[in-house]
């Protein structure tokens, strides 16, 4: 599956990157040529093999429902690049 | 410049020794490390903060509590550096990224956590390709990384610092993290020891995720003995990690001298293949003839879909590093874009798509928060970074996600079944770390596709789960070393440990130093 440079921009946005023109360019070359390269796997026949997504078999863990302590808010503030000692400060949502 | 001290040529283990005798003290040792440090990094860039102080106090605190006859962790006095992807709440964790550069986590993690408990002294966080990703520590946002045996060649990836401080005598033992090899490649191209526990066995708590099924930490340094040591020290069942396996842990550096009676090896046929270096083949294969001569059997095995693995671990890894990586956003933590420089450059693009009343423009233009996220993350991350995050998310998008990502958890499949195979019919397995000696800095840096593939024989331990090791095995004519690889069944790193200590005492490559 060949991949535009169309793609690439439609991409970008899902992945909430700005790309600039020339990093466009450059990752629709490279993006197409390393899917061209994975796209070899549609030819490794797979029929009722099922998919391993962990490399030991997970379980769910379950913890003991108790309350614990959370992080301090200081703490949890400390490396925002925006806050007012109360919350994160983000610029306006609707706009 | 000062001569540097004969302790910094010994072993982790030697040096312990030393300590627990009261040879040496733990200040003493450390400052000899500073020393390598302050004489040789300025070549090598291994370590992106040196820890002086902090070190020097750790250790006039064990010394301290050495002469009180208290008791002492595993690690007491000895210093080890940490690739700066673990948490520590007392220093920075940059991930070499200008995403995190000032990012200080407000805990420990698990690893960390383990070797204050030990008593380890921490001497500083080494460099590391942008958020492990990359075969050649290039990709970090700060400085590059070279290797001690030449410095125009890199010392690998993503843990190239992790490896050239232990080659370059700058620290004893250092932690690393492996991905799709990048302990032990590194390790290969710098020929120190490296080793990638099964999956599970050492907790991820407080790593900093690329893709969470296939990221483990392991130590680097010069000897088995070493590795053996520091691995028995951070392994273990962590209730904080859900993917933390829950069984006992050997004391290796105890059973590692034992040799292995009836040894068979597995020699994998697909792995001697087009593209791998006479040199480095001439060198795997005397080690399966010393293997021969300590009385171990070798087979041929095969590994049929080895050939998908950097095909299958290219599309996985740069899926979970989509979704781990959104967690960047400029909000909570990280790097922030100039606000006020946003705002206006969103007005006028607004002013001129209205102008142009290009009203599908205007319906595609970002909010004000979308916009802050791109921009941010755009400024933050590095172009390995970005590269990855697109692959991974194009591969996830709506239409792509069957053809690839589920595509690629099924190959997965396969090549774990491969393994459970050849583990039927061998002990361990054994072939090339890398088809190459250590390649030149700057030499893949434009053609992505060919560093992906330096990984072809370390990429399938990781989808599949599996321990491996690297330990030296030969030297190129140009005087590089080479790396051989040991892969074992889950869980049993007690075996690999073993099996590449009988090959390191019938051998001296470990023993040689770079000339720094």
């Amino acid at each position: 599956m060949a991949i535009t440079r169309t793609d690439v921009e439609k991409v970008s946005l899902l992945a909430r990157l700005q790309l600039s023109d020339a990093e466009l360019d450059r990752l629709t070359t490279e993006l197409a040529q390393i899917v061209e390269y994975v796209d070899h796997l549609s030819e490794v026949p797979t029929e009722g093999v099922e998919p391993m997504a962990h490399a030991v078999e997970v379980h769910n863990v379950f913890v003991a429902d108790e309350v614990e302590a959370s992080l301090p808010r200081e703490k949890a503030l400390a490396n925002a690049p925006r806050h007012n000692d109360r919350a994160f400060l983000v610029p306006p949502v609707l706009g | 410049m000062p001569s540097l001290s004969p302790l910094i040529e010994n072993s982790a283990t030697e040096q312990l020794k030393q300590l627990e005798q009261g040879d040496i003290t733990a200040a003493e040792l450390t400052q000899a490390y500073l020393d390598a440090i302050t004489a040789r990094d300025s070549k090598v860039g291994a370590y992106l903060r040196e820890e002086g102080e902090r070190a020097l106090g750790q250790a006039a605190s064990v010394d301290e509590r050495r002469s009180k006859g208290e008791s002492l962790g595993k690690l007491a006095g000895l210093p080890v550096a940490v690739k700066d992807v673990l948490c520590d709440k007392s220093t920075l964790t940059t991930c070499a990224s200008k995403m995190l550069e000032n990012f200080r986590p407000p805990y420990d993690s698990t690893v960390v956590e383990r070797l204050k408990a030990a008593d380890a002294v921490l001497i500083g966080r080494t460099n590391m390709d942008e958020f492990a990703m990359g075969g050649s520590t290039e990709n970090s946002a700060f400085q590059i990384t070279r290797n001690p045996w030449d410095l125009e060649r890199s010392p690998g990836g993503s843990s190239g610092g992790a490896a050239a401080c232990v080659a370059a005598g700058m620290a004893p033992l250092s932690i690393g993290t492996d991905t799709g090899g990048s302990i032990r490649q590194p390790a290969g191209l710098c020929g120190v020891v490296g080793l990638k526990p099964t999956y599970g066995r050492v907790s991820r708590y407080g790593l900093v995720a690329f893709a969470s099924s296939l990221d483990q930490v392991g130590p680097l340094s010069r000897t088995t003995q070493d590795a053996a040591l520091l691995l028995e020290t951070i392994a273990g069942h962590d209730p904080r990690d859900s993917t933390s396996l829950d069984q006992p842990v050997p004391e290796y550096s105890k059973t590692i001298s034992e040799p292995l009676k009836g040894l068979r090896i597995g020699l994998v046929k697909e792995h001697f293949a087009e593209g791998l270096d006479r040199e480095v083949e001439s060198a795997v294969r005397e080690a399966f003839r010393i293997y021969e001569s300590l009385g171990a059997t070798v087979k041929e095995v095969s590994l049929p879909h080895s050939k998908h693995a950097v095909a299958t671990y290219y599309v996985i890894a740069p899926c979970e590093a989509s979704s781990n990586l959104a967690r960047y956003d400029g909000v909570h933590y990280g790097h922030r874009t100039d606000e006020v420089a946003m705002l206006a450059e969103l007005a006028a693009e607004r002013k001129s798509l209205e102008a142009a009343k290009d009203e599908i423009g205007l319906t595609r233009l970002d909010s004000t928060l979308v916009r802050m996220y791109r921009r941010s993350r755009s400024e933050g991350f590095g172009p390995e970074v970005k590269r990855r995050i697109m692959l991974g998310t194009y591969a996830l998008s709506a239409g792509y996600y069957d053809a690839y990502y589920l595509k690629a958890l099924k190959v997965r499949r396969l090549i774990r079944q491969d393994f459970d195979n050849a583990f039927g019919e061998v002990d361990l397995i054994a072939g090339p770390v890398t088809a190459q000696t250590a390649f030149k800095l700057g030499e893949m840096v434009e053609d992505p596709l060919s560093m992906y593939l330096v990984d072809l024989y370390t990429v399938s331990a990781n989808l599949a789960g599996i321990p491996g090791i690297s330990v030296p095995c030969g030297f190129d004519k140009a005087g590089l070393p080479i790396g051989l690889q040991l892969l074992a069944p889950p869980l049993e790193e007690e075996r690999l440990l073993r099996g590449a200590h009988m090959f390191e005492q019938a051998t001296n490559w470990h023993q040689r130093r770079p000339e720094m």
